[in-house]
């Protein structure tokens, strides 16, 4: 075959050395892509877990060690390995002597630009939330964003109140955000003016993660601390 | 190459030479506007989409000029993109691996050095016809003055806009930052302000080489 249309056709250009170039470069190619993955592979995964225990010790202040955990479908909590994500899995920190500060939960929602992700610190003893950090958002930069950095509306994390009603299964009182300067009770999120869909993105991430979570971490609390985490033993 | 001696050392100078001043891409040349233009809101983020491009052009135009025999006319422009791809899928993973925070900063800009004009470009009009030791500088000259550009665009806009350049504060509290300049249309507003200012600088040169053909006459 190959003979046959070397020897007859002149005007068309030989196709042997346009598949030989192709494909000879898209195997090195391929070659060189899958040996630079491998390579940063395990570094790519530390820095990923590195940065979530920063998040998680970060919302959970007082914690200095962390243990993640995997909501199983008959209500209860499973350990999970090292640097285990996704929307069932929570991570509860202790500190130095072991005992359970609280549980960060990751949640995300849609935001002025794009999805922002979060994690959240609850403290069960109290049933506060006691931080909030932001793992991802594409806010506008100099407005949006400073639902990650402004020192007063992330003061409004330090203590936000999501008591459990009576019943065990709701919250007494639903997370709102309001405009800045005119919260009045320690379940309400001071807005920011310049910002207001991220702010109020921010309370309802918060306010349907905890109507989800604050249930179910207080009905099996006990799967949390009796684990004991990293330094628990 | 040996007996060619000086000629060849100044040829390669000029290689390296023009594209970091003479052929600026950004300021001179206008090419690859859309992370000049998106990226460089802070010194950190131009400094490192600089690199990045950097390293993707010398070892494209590396590749590209190695394989220039190779490679047949009619499928060379598809060759060259799989070439400049595979680098730029490197440069994502070496940057992940480097720092998650920057890789979050940079966003999708990073695969879109895949279709920065400015490293194809490089790769047809200058790889593909050059020796690899040429291209090779052509590539670094390119790319430090790419570099250069984000870096005069970055810092104008972080410092205008945040108060600060690569982190560092520079203004007393009270410095009420220009929000507009780390927004996209602070990008246009400085953009225009660099290339008016290299065109007067370029006007003023020939003014003055106008002069002294004069006088030299």
């Amino acid at each position: 075959m190959e003979t046959a249309s070397h020897g007859s056709a002149p005007p068309r250009p030989a196709s042997w050395p346009m598949y030989r170039a192709l494909v000879g470069v898209g195997v090195a190619c391929g070659l060189l892509i899958v040996s630079v993955y491998v390579l940063t592979l395990p570094v790519i995964a530390r820095n990923e877990a590195e940065a979530l225990q920063r998040a998680v010790l970060q919302v959970l202040p007082g914690a200095v060690a962390k243990a993640s955990f995997v909501f199983a479908a008959d209500g209860s909590f499973h350990p999970a390995g090292g640097a285990a994500t996704g929307a069932e899995t929570v991570h509860a920190g202790y500190d130095a002597a072991g005992q359970l500060v609280g549980v960060a939960v990751e949640g995300q929602g849609m935001g002025y630009q794009d999805v922002i992700r979060i994690l959240y610190g609850y403290a069960p003893q109290r049933q506060v939330i006691v931080g909030m950090q932001v793992l991802a958002s594409k806010e506008t930069p100099g407005l949006g964003d400073k639902i990650e950095k402004d020192a007063a509306f992330l003061a409004n994390f330090q203590s936000l109140d999501v008591r459990l009603a009576a019943d065990g299964e709701n919250l007494q009182h639903s997370i709102e955000a309001v405009k800045q300067g005119t919260k009045t009770t320690p379940w309400q999120i001071d807005g920011i003016t310049g910002a207001t869909i991220s702010s109020k993105a921010i309370a309802s991430i918060l306010r349907q993660g905890s109507a989800q979570w604050v249930p179910r971490l207080h009905a099996r609390q006990a799967d949390l601390v009796s684990s004991g985490g990293p330094n628990g033993e | 190459m040996v007996n060619k001696g000086s000629a060849a050392t100044s040829a390669s100078t000029d290689d390296f030479i023009k594209g970091l001043w003479r052929d600026n891409p950004v300021f001179v040349q206008v090419l690859g506007m859309c992370p000049v233009l998106a990226v460089t809101n802070s010194g950190i983020n131009a400094l490192a989409m600089g690199l990045a491009t950097l390293f993707v052009l010398v070892l494209s135009n590396a590749l590209v000029s190695m394989l220039r025999h190779f490679i047949p006319r009619q499928v060379r422009i598809a060759t060259f993109i799989l070439i400049i791809a595979t680098f730029v899928t490197v440069v994502d993973y070496l940057i992940q691996a480097i720092s998650l925070d920057l890789h979050r900063a940079l966003g999708a800009f990073i695969s879109l050095i895949v279709v920065n004009c400015l490293i194809l470009g490089r790769a047809e009009a200058f790889a593909s016809k050059n020796s690899v030791g040429r291209s090779i500088l052509d590539g670094l000259g390119m790319g430090v003055g790419f570099t250069f550009a984000l870096l005069c665009l970055g810092g104008v806009r972080e410092i205008l806009g945040n108060g600060s350049l690569f982190g560092v504060a520079l203004f007393p509290a009270g410095f009420q930052p220009w929000i507009v300049m780390i927004l996209p249309s602070g990008g246009f507003f400085t953009l225009g302000l660099w290339l008016l200012f290299f065109n007067y600088l370029k006007s003023r040169r020939q003014a003055r080489q106008a002069l002294a053909q004069e006088v030299g006459v």
